[in-house]
């Protein structure tokens, strides 16, 4: 595979074709803020704070470097006005969610959001498909999904599969940027884990 | 049938059809489109049947059933070939005097024909009504001719000449620059140029490759392509197979939304036939040439129109769009170089094979070419498809074609793109239809919506109902269109209903840029277009209400009080009766008081208040008068004696 030549923050770096802005930035030891983002998942995009400034023949465009491929001469800037203005509407509108979030907090601070920006919202989950993602892709068990659509919707653990696969795994739980997760699993521990052991208690 | 095989075989075939028809004989054609079927063609078509049976017609006379026309609005529509005489919202009591008439006398049924509203005038053929007179009606206009199925009638009208002319004269490379040639660009939203498009696709490492019609045609209120591909699925397999071929691909998909039976139903028909004739499946026309395709019928949800998603649906996965690049020109379809294209794009390639690119660039803007059809709706006298050609000004598609704005009102705004294009003003009517010139007036083409406000239209709540239609509909992957636009609906909603801020605006133009900038694809992207426009235009209106609890519309519920004025009011009691709240209090030779405590804003009251008093208004952004003390409220009636 051959070599892809950039720039970023001012940084030349040499990355193999394919690689993704963060992958090129991470391995020149260059920072750019992540939430939805996992080294052992496929790309997503979900959260967008790793949106990044590039400029390629002349042009400025703002990219999410978690997905976006390296191109031969990208200047990257991963800190601007606009990326920062941006990152900071994001964080309040995640903060709108999860305020006590120990990672938001760090960022809130960083960029300057302000956690009470908007009205709180009923959900803690900040969507960022962490657990979902991981579980689907790593453990390949599907026992947390995503239910309904757009606005509502919400992660929620299958207890079918969950009461039998989860008690010995709980591998996604601390990838979770928020309390939610945690939450909703001593949640259906609590109520559906019982009512599906208990049907299930005849065969055993 | 025996498969044509040849381009010899297919003009003898198209030779004969064309000499089976006797031009001047009668020929009936009604309108069997969705919007014709749902005010009563069918039965319009049965009574014909059944008439002309009753009065010795039958096997005089041909009946044919076509696709939609464009002016739904005045189904079910009757043209008698050869005159092309037009009747408009028939019955099927009208028929028998149809048959009597016109058909054996050759009399016109005057009280059928189009009556010009500003002229009285009536007007005899369907080209000569104003609504058809100004449009330029390439694509569209073959649908009044040809039933969808007949294969012979498509043939009759030139139908896959060009496929002919592509596969058997044409290299994948000529037909490619053909169309690159003739700046044909996506007529789905993006306006991206379709040549360039396939050239990337052609060109790109990976096989099989695949074509893939995007007929999902979300947008509420349009139904452009619904009726393209309901009247003339021939032209649009025709351009596909082009492009099939141009790129070398031998799959192509359908996507139809489920909820277009009627499509669904003429395509596949129309496959069925094309295959039969050796116009599609193995060897079309003798050329070495495989294509073969499949119908897929989509969910529903909005979003699976854009193309992410809509491959994402086709491979039974989440329709989520996911990021591009790479975009699915080189990694589409099970990972295929895969070739998406809307509808209309497709069905605008034979047009380009058959007159050459030159012809096609003769139409149009400096960057946008040929013609765009549009669904033009809302306060307007006209309302159905309209296909004109790029570069007409937005007032002679409302004025010409359209016929203004009823019932005496002014015109405020038209809205165009879809629920994420945007709001143009009555200054900017001189604007020439076109993709960049839509975009730079804060607007855009979109798949094609066209909505036109009056007066009494609230600009703040028109950006509230669109962002709240997209909120609805964002597929919540990615957090500045989910949590962006909920939150920008939540500010529109306060301000529509008196709880604005002032520091609300500098919010949602923060909002607006991040789901612009920051948004993975472009409903995201383009979700701030209700609000942006109508600020740039209409910025006075949204000050009214955030500073001042008004609503210069008169519109919003909660800004807006009903006032009877005791000057006007003639104590009829109407309003009295009407009012489901019991909000009035009156009583004979009263003058009626609202009581504003129990008055739920329901307007039953202004409805019902007769023109001759008109005593009912709205007030807004200022107090309503205190209620007229009790004893002048008597009316004394100076103009009739008692
Ligand atoms: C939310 C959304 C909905 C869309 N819906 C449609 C649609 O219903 N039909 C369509 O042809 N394109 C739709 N598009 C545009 C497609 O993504 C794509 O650009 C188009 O199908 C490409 O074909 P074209 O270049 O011929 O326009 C939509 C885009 C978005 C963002
Ligand atoms: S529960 Fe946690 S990990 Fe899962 S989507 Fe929500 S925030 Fe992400
Ligand atoms: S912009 Fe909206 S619709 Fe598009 S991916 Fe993001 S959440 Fe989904
Ligand atoms: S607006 Fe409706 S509820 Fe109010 S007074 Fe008039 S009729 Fe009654
Ligand atoms: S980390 Fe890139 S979008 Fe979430
Ligand atoms: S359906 Fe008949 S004119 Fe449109």
């Amino acid at each position: 595979m051959s070599e892809v030549r950039l720039q970023i923050d001012g940084k030349d770096v040499v990355t193999r074709e394919g690689a993704t802005i963060l992958e090129a930035a991470r391995s020149a030891g260059i920072f750019i803020p992540t939430l939805c983002h996992h080294e052992k998942l496929e790309p997503y995009g979900g959260c967008r704070i790793c949106i990044v400034e590039v400029e390629l023949r002349g042009a400025t465009t703002l990219v999410v470097s978690c997905v976006h491929p390296v191109e031969d001469d990208l200047v990257v800037r991963t800190r601007s006005e606009r990326v920062d203005r941006i990152r900071k509407t994001l964080l309040e509108l995640m903060l709108a969610h999860a305020p006590d979030s120990p990672p938001l907090q760090e960022l809130a601070v960083e960029y300057g959001a302000d956690k009470d920006r908007f009205e709180k919202e009923a959900s803690f989950c900040i969507h960022c498909g962490l657990c979902v993602r991981y579980c689907a892709e790593v453990v390949k068990k599907n026992a947390v999904g995503f239910v309904e659509r757009g606005t509502r919707k919400e992660i929620a653990f299958i207890p079918e599969i969950a009461a039998r696969e989860c008690p010995t795994c709980k591998e996604c739980l601390p990838l979770c940027p928020t309390s939610y997760l945690q939450a909703a699993f001593v949640l259906t521990e609590a109520f559906a884990f019982r009512s599906v052991s208990s049907e299930a208690a005849p065969e055993e | 049938m025996a498969r044509l095989s040849s381009p010899e075989e297919l003009e003898k075939f198209r030779q004969e059809a064309i000499s089976m028809r006797d031009p001047a004989r009668l020929c009936v054609s009604v309108c069997a489109g969705s919007g014709c079927v749902a005010t009563g063609a069918g039965e319009v078509i049965a009574a014909l049947g059944a008439e002309l049976r009753k009065q010795g017609l039958e096997g005089e006379v041909d009946l044919k059933r076509t696709g939609c026309h464009g002016f739904c609005e005045k189904g079910p529509i009757v043209v008698i070939a050869p005159e092309e005489i037009c009747y408009l919202e028939v019955t099927p009591e009208d028929i028998p005097e149809i048959v009597s008439a016109t058909l054996k006398e050759g009399r016109v049924v005057e009280r059928l024909l189009y009556v010009d509203p500003s002229t009285g005038e009536r007007v005899t053929r369907e080209a000569d009504i104003p609504f058809y007179k100004h449009q330029e009606r390439l694509v569209f206009g073959a649908n009044r001719t040809i039933a969808p199925e007949s294969i012979e009638d498509y043939l009759a009208i030139a139908g896959y000449q060009a496929l002919a002319k592509a596969l058997f004269e044409m290299t994948p490379e000529q037909v490619i620059a053909e169309v690159k040639e003739a700046h044909l660009r996506g007529r789905g939203g993006g306006g991206f140029p379709a040549g360039v498009k396939w050239e990337v696709a052609r060109e790109a490492p990976g096989e099989p490759k695949y074509v893939v019609v995007n007929c999902d045609e979300g947008d509420p209120g349009a139904y452009m392509d619904r009726s393209l591909m309901e009247g003339n699925p021939y032209r649009v397999l025709e351009g596909l197979m082009i492009g099939a071929y141009a790129i070398g691909a031998h799959e192509g998909y359908i996507y139809i939304r489920q909820e277009y039976p009627l499509a669904v139903e003429n395509l596949c028909g129309a496959m069925k036939r094309a295959e039969e004739h050796g116009l599609l499946g193995k060897n079309v026309l003798g050329s070495g040439f495989d294509f073969h395709v499949k119908l897929h019928r989509g969910a529903g949800a909005f979003v699976c129109g854009e193309e992410t998603a809509l491959l994402m649906s086709l491979e039974g996965k989440a329709g989520e769009p996911r990021a591009r690049p790479p975009y699915p020109a080189v990694r589409g379809l099970w990972a295929k170089p895969t070739c998406i294209n809307n509808v209309e794009t497709w069905a605008n390639v034979p047009l380009i094979i058959n007159q050459g690119a030159r012809a096609f660039t003769s139409i149009g803007t400096e960057g946008s070419k040929g013609t765009k059809i549009f669904s033009l709706v809302g306060k307007i006298n006209n309302t159905g498809l309209v296909e004109i050609p790029m570069g007409m000004t937005l007032r002679d598609i409302i004025y010409k074609i359209g016929g203004g704005i009823p019932g005496g009102k002014k015109f405020k705004a038209l809205q165009t793109g879809g629920p994420s294009g945007g709001c143009i003003p009555e200054e900017l009517l001189d604007l020439e239809v076109g993709f960049d010139e839509l975009t730079q007036a804060g607007s855009m083409m979109g798949s094609g919506g066209m909505i036109v406000m009056d007066e009494d239209t609230c600009m703040v709540d028109v950006a509230r109902y669109f962002i709240h239609f997209l909120t609805d509909e964002s597929c919540g992957k990615c957090l500045p269109c989910r949590e962006g636009l909920r939150q920008m609906h939540k500010i529109l909603s306060n301000i529509t209903e008196g709880r604005g801020k002032e520091s609300d605006i500098e919010l949602l133009e923060e909002l607006s840029e991040t789901a612009a900038e920051a948004s993975l694809c472009a409903l995201g992207k383009t979700a701030p277009n209700p609000f942006r426009s109508t600020l740039r235009y209409f910025k006075g209106e949204y000050e009214a209400h955030i500073k001042e609890k008004r609503c210069p519309a008169l519109y919003c519920k909660e800004l807006i009080s009903y006032y009877i004025d005791p000057e006007k009011c003639q104590a009829c009691g109407r309003c009295l009766r009407e009012c489901p709240a019991e909000a009035i209090d009156g009583g004979k030779k009263m003058i009626h008081i609202v009581d504003q405590e129990k008055c739920t804003k329901c307007g039953s009251c202004l409805e019902v208040c007769p023109p001759r008093f008109s005593a009912v208004r709205k007030i807004s952004g200022e107090p309503v008068p205190p209620p007229i003390p009790e004893d002048q409220r008597a009316i004394v009636r100076k103009s009739k004696k008692q």
